[in-house]
């Protein structure tokens, strides 16, 4: 099977709808099937990557220490518009740590998240051949 | 007849926040909730709206969103009160009525 570059756009913010939760899913099934996956987070998703989450006072799952997942998969190429992040008053420093082993470099681990500008960002979505948006 | 608003969208996705602080009395009282306490972070574009809401109204957000959402308690705008799910259920009853900002 030839492999394709999928990127999935996330814009909204993870508790208050299903969509979050929903999209780590599918991409987390996704990625099983070895193709180019990308992540995008833009909007109110950049909230979706915010450290310390816990829902435990909600009674609803929590989900996000999955995201710390995403390395195992592949999947790391994690990208976070800088211009959503500063409308939010956020920056790197706030959002969860990703990692993922480089094969290629003696498996030495490296950060899978990369603050991009809009502009990088668009050229990213030119670069898709699927495009899933959540 | 004062009234307690209820904000539970982002302020970064709906105009429900807007909406609320620009038909709100003085002296009514905005709870966040849900999505809504987003608007509770500093340094944000919306933080100086929520920072001028403070001079007419009392703003709280409840506590367990926040917890939910990794968002810092002691990391908000300042002023703004936290409330759980029993403070909730008192605002609700020390005002007249509630207006959820839906």
């Amino acid at each position: 099977m030839a492999t394709k570059k999928f990127l999935y756009v996330n814009r909204k913010a993870p508790h208050g709808s299903i969509y979050a939760q929903e999209s780590l899913e599918v991409v987390l099934i996704a990625a099983a099937f070895e193709q180019d996956v990308s992540l995008a987070f833009v909007d109110d998703g950049v909230y979706q990557l915010l450290q310390n989450q816990d829902t435990s006072a909600l009674g609803s799952k929590n989900f996000s220490p999955t995201y710390k997942a995403l390395g195992d998969y592949d999947v790391s190429k994690i990208y976070v518009e800088q211009e959503s992040l500063e409308i939010r008053g956020l920056g790197k420093d706030d959002l969860m740590p990703l990692v993922y082993e480089d094969e290629d470099d003696d498996w030495a681990e490296k950060d899978s998240i990369h603050v991009v500008s809009s502009s990088e960002l668009a050229e990213i979505i030119e670069q898709q051949d699927v495009i899933l948006n959540f | 007849m004062s009234v307690l608003h209820i904000v539970n969208k982002s302020p970064y996705d709906r105009n429900s926040l807007d909406a609320c602080l620009r038909l709100a009395q003085p002296d009514s009282a905005i709870l966040l909730i849900e999505d809504g306490v987003y608007a509770a972070l500093p340094k944000a574009s919306a933080s100086e709206r929520v920072q001028q809401a403070m001079n007419n109204h009392q703003i709280y957000a409840l506590q367990p969103d926040l917890q939910a959402r990794g968002i810092d308690p002691e990391n908000l705008i300042d002023g703004i009160s936290l409330v759980d799910y029993d403070g909730f259920v008192k605002l609700t009853t020390d005002y007249d009525k509630s207006q959820s900002w839906l």
